[in-house]
C-alpha cells in the first residue's frame, strides 16, 4: 500500500437542515487518481469544497499528510499543495490565458507583498506561468483575452490556473461538465498525463472518462459513501448499479 | 498590471510639461486654482486605487483626507514655525494609523455594507472634530505660517511663495502618481486587480485576500492623508468639511468622471469638475445643475470616463501600427494586449 496523502474522519456538513455530507471517511493514496461518482445532490461538491477549505465541515476531521487541515481557509490548503479547478468556469475573464495563469505562478511567491519591481522580472514565475500553459494546451493562444475563447478552452485554462500553482494533489470539479465529446477526449487526455506525476481526486459524471481515468472510485448517495473499491469493483457492484447506474440510465 | 499606450504617455508628458510652464504666463488666481486642483488630484488618484484596482467603494475616504490636514493643525496650531519633515512623519503615521483601523474592521463587509461601513467611519471623524472645541470645533484650526523644508539649517524652498508651492504640489502629484504606477506593476498589483476580478478565485489559488485588500486601503489612505495635509498647508486652515460626506462624494465623481482603474484619470477629472465648477457659473445662475447633466452624459456616454475617450481617440489616430507592437511585446509580459481599452 502506498502512502495516504488525504484521508477524511467522519466528515458532515449540514446547511440548515440538509444534511449534504454525512459521516465521509475516505482515504486517498499518494499517486492513485481517485474518482468520485454519485447522482446529482449526493453531496460530491460538498465534499470538495470541504477539502479545498470553501467550506468548513459541521464536525469530522480532514488531514493532508499529517497536518490536520480540518480548520483551513481556502487560501492556506492552496499553499499546503492542493489544488481546485471549479465545475463553474470561474476564471479572470477581462484577463489574457497568461495573465489568468499568472497569478496562479505568482501565488507561489513566499508573499506577494512587494511593491518595487515589476513583476514581469519575475523569472521563476515566468516559468511556472509558461509551463501551466503547455500542460492545459494553451501556449498558443496565450495573448487572448480569456472571455473571447470558446467554453473548451475555457475549462483547460480552469485547469491550467490550477496547474500554475504547482499542487501535489488535485481536486477536480466535473473538469467535463458541458464538454462536447471532442472537446472531452482531450481534457480526458490531459487528465491521464496529469495522472502520471499528480495525486487527481475526480469529481465527474461522465462514466466514460471517469472509468478511463480512475485508478479507484467511491460511489456517494445522499451525502454518504456508498461503496469505495477499483473500477471492476465499482462496476460490478449491486449496490453501485441499484444506486447509481441503474437510476441514471432511468433519467436518461 | 499598469500599461499605458504611447500615444497616452506622450499625451500625459505634454500634460506635466504644461503645469510646469502654466506660472510664467498664468495669473495668481490660477494658480490657486491649479494648486487645489492637483491636491485633489492626488486625493482621487488614492480613491482609484481602491475603487478602480482592488474593487473597495469607500464612501468616506475623505476621513483620511481630514486626517491628514487635521494631524498637520493639531499638532502646529500653537507653533510657531512647521519642520516639514516631522510634519510629513505625523501625517503618515497618522494616516496610515486610522486607515488601518478603518479599514481592518471595514473590509469585513462587502458590497452595500463596505461602503456604508466606510461612509459611517467618516461621519464619526466629522461629528467628533465637529464637536470638539479643543480641536476647534465647527471653526476649524487656522495655521498660521506654511511648512519649512529644511536640510541642516538651510531652507530647500521657500513654500510662503506661491509659485514654490505650486511646484511643490506638483512634483507630489506626479510622485503619487509615479509611486501607485510602480506599486500597480510590481506584484502586489497583479494581486488586486485580480480581487477585484474574482475575490474568491484569487482565494483559492492561495492569496490570504483579506490581508491585501487592508494593505491598499491603507496605502490609499495614507495618500490622500497627503492630500489633506497639503490642502491644510495651503489654505491656511482645517474644517470638519474636510471630512464630510460631501467631499466623499465629490472625491468619488471625480475618480468615475475621470475613469476608474486608470490612475491618470481621475487627474483629468479633478481638472474639468474644478474648471467647470469656476466656469460655469459665469453663464447662468443654476450652473450646478448644468454640472449634474454634464455628469450624467459622461456616465451614460462615457462608461470608462474621459480617459477611456482618450484611449479611443489615440486608438483611432495610430490604430493598427500601435496594436502590432504590442502585440510583439505582450510574449514576455503579462501586459494587456487590447489597447482600444485598459482594461487591466
Amino acid at each position: 500500500m502506498s502512502e495516504v496523502i488525504l484521508r477524511t474522519e467522519g466528515l458532515c456538513k449540514h446547511f440548515g437542515g440538509l444534511q449534504a455530507t454525512h459521516e465521509v471517511s475516505l482515504s486517498f493514496e499518494r499517486g492513485v487518481t481517485h474518482g468520485i461518482l454519485g447522482p446529482n445532490g449526493a453531496g460530491k461538491t460538498t465534499l470538495i469544497n470541504l477539502l479545498s477549505g470553501e467550506l468548513a465541515p459541521s464536525s469530522g476531521k480532514i488531514f493532508f499528510k499529517d497536518y490536520d487541515i480540518t480548520q483551513a481557509t481556502s487560501d492556506k490548503v492552496s499553499r499546503i499543495g492542493i489544488g481546485r479547478s471549479f465545475q463553474k468556469t470561474n476564471i479572470f475573464a477581462d484577463f489574457t490565458c497568461f495573465q489568468n495563469c499568472w497569478v496562479g505562478a505568482q501565488s507561489r511567491l513566499s508573499s506577494s507583498m512587494r511593491f518595487i519591481r515589476p513583476a514581469r522580472h519575475l523569472r521563476e514565475v515566468h516559468r511556472r506561468t509558461d509551463r501551466a500553459l503547455q500542460l492545459c494546451g494553451l501556449a498558443e493562444r496565450r495573448n487572448i483575452q480569456a472571455s473571447s475563447m470558446s467554453y473548451g478552452e475555457q475549462r483547460q485554462l480552469e485547469i491550467g490556473m490550477m496547474l500554475a500553482t504547482e499542487p501535489e494533489l488535485l481536486l477536480l470539479d466535473e473538469p467535463l461538465a458541458g464538454m462536447g465529446s471532442e472537446e472531452s477526449l482531450k481534457i480526458t487526455e490531459l487528465l491521464k498525463e496529469l495522472a502520471k506525476e499528480h495525486t487527481l481526486i475526480l469529481i465527474e459524471h461522465d462514466m466514460d472518462a471517469v472509468f478511463a481515468v480512475a485508478d479507484r472510485l467511491t460511489v456517494m448517495v445522499n451525502g454518504a459513501e456508498l461503496e469505495t473499491g477499483d473500477v471492476a469493483q465499482i462496476r460490478n457492484s449491486t449496490a453501485v448499479q441499484e444506486a447509481y447506474l441503474g437510476s441514471s440510465e432511468d433519467a436518461a | 498590471m499598469y500599461t499605458l499606450t504611447r500615444p497616452i504617455l506622450i499625451f500625459l508628458c505634454l500634460g506635466v510639461a504644461a503645469l510646469v510652464l502654466f506660472p510664467l504666463v498664468g495669473s495668481e488666481f490660477y494658480v490657486g486654482l491649479l494648486i487645489r486642483i492637483m491636491i485633489l488630484s492626488i486625493f482621487a488618484i488614492s480613491l482609484d486605487l481602491l475603487i478602480g484596482y482592488t474593487g473597495l467603494i469607500s464612501f468616506g475616504h475623505a476621513a483620511f483626507f481630514g486626517i491628514g490636514g487635521y494631524t498637520l493643525a493639531i499638532f502646529f496650531q500653537d507653533a510657531d514655525s512647521i519642520n516639514f519633515w516631522i510634519a510629513l512623519v505625523l501625517v503618515l503615521s497618522c494616516s496610515a494609523l486610522v486607515a488601518l483601523l478603518v479599514g481592518w474592521i471595514s473590509i469585513r463587509a462587502s458590497g452595500v455594507y463596505f461602503i456604508m461601513l466606510t461612509l459611517a467611519f467618516a461621519q464619526m471623524f466629522y461629528y467628533f472634530f465637529f464637536e470638539s472645541p479643543d480641536f476647534g470645533g465647527d471653526d476649524g484650526i487656522f495655521l498660521f505660517s506654511k511648512p519649512e523644508i529644511l536640510i541642516g539649517s538651510t531652507s530647500l524652498i521657500d513654500l510662503e511663495d506661491e509659485h514654490n508651492f505650486y511646484y511643490f504640489v506638483l512634483a507630489w502629484m506626479v510622485a503619487v502618481y509615479l509611486i501607485l504606477s510602480m506599486i500597480l506593476k510590481a506584484p502586489f498589483g497583479h494581486v488586486i486587480v485580480a480581487i477585484k476580478a474574482n475575490e474568491s478565485r484569487v482565494r483559492a489559488l492561495g492569496y490570504p485576500v483579506q490581508r491585501y485588500k487592508l494593505v491598499s486601503f491603507v496605502i490609499a489612505g495614507t495618500l490622500a492623508g497627503i492630500a489633506g495635509f497639503l490642502e491644510a498647508a495651503h489654505t491656511g486652515y482645517v474644517t470638519p468639511a474636510y471630512l464630510g460626506w460631501h467631499e466623499s462624494g465629490i472625491v468619488m465623481v471625480i475618480v468615475i468622471l475621470g475613469g476608474m482603474g486608470t490612475l491618470f484619470g481621475p487627474i483629468l477629472g479633478a481638472f474639468v469638475i474644478v474648471l467647470l465648477q469656476d466656469f460655469l457659473p459665469n453663464f447662468t445662475e443654476h450652473w450646478q445643475l448644468l454640472m449634474g447633466g454634464i455628469i450624467i452624459a459622461v456616465v451614460l456616454f462615457l462608461p470608462k470616463g474621459i480617459a477611456g475617450l482618450l484611449y479611443r481617440l489615440s486608438n483611432r489616430l495610430f490604430t493598427s501600427k500601435e496594436y502590432a507592437d504590442v502585440s510583439q511585446n505582450s510574449g514576455d509580459t503579462p501586459a494587456t494586449v487590447d489597447v482600444r481599452e485598459q482594461s487591466l
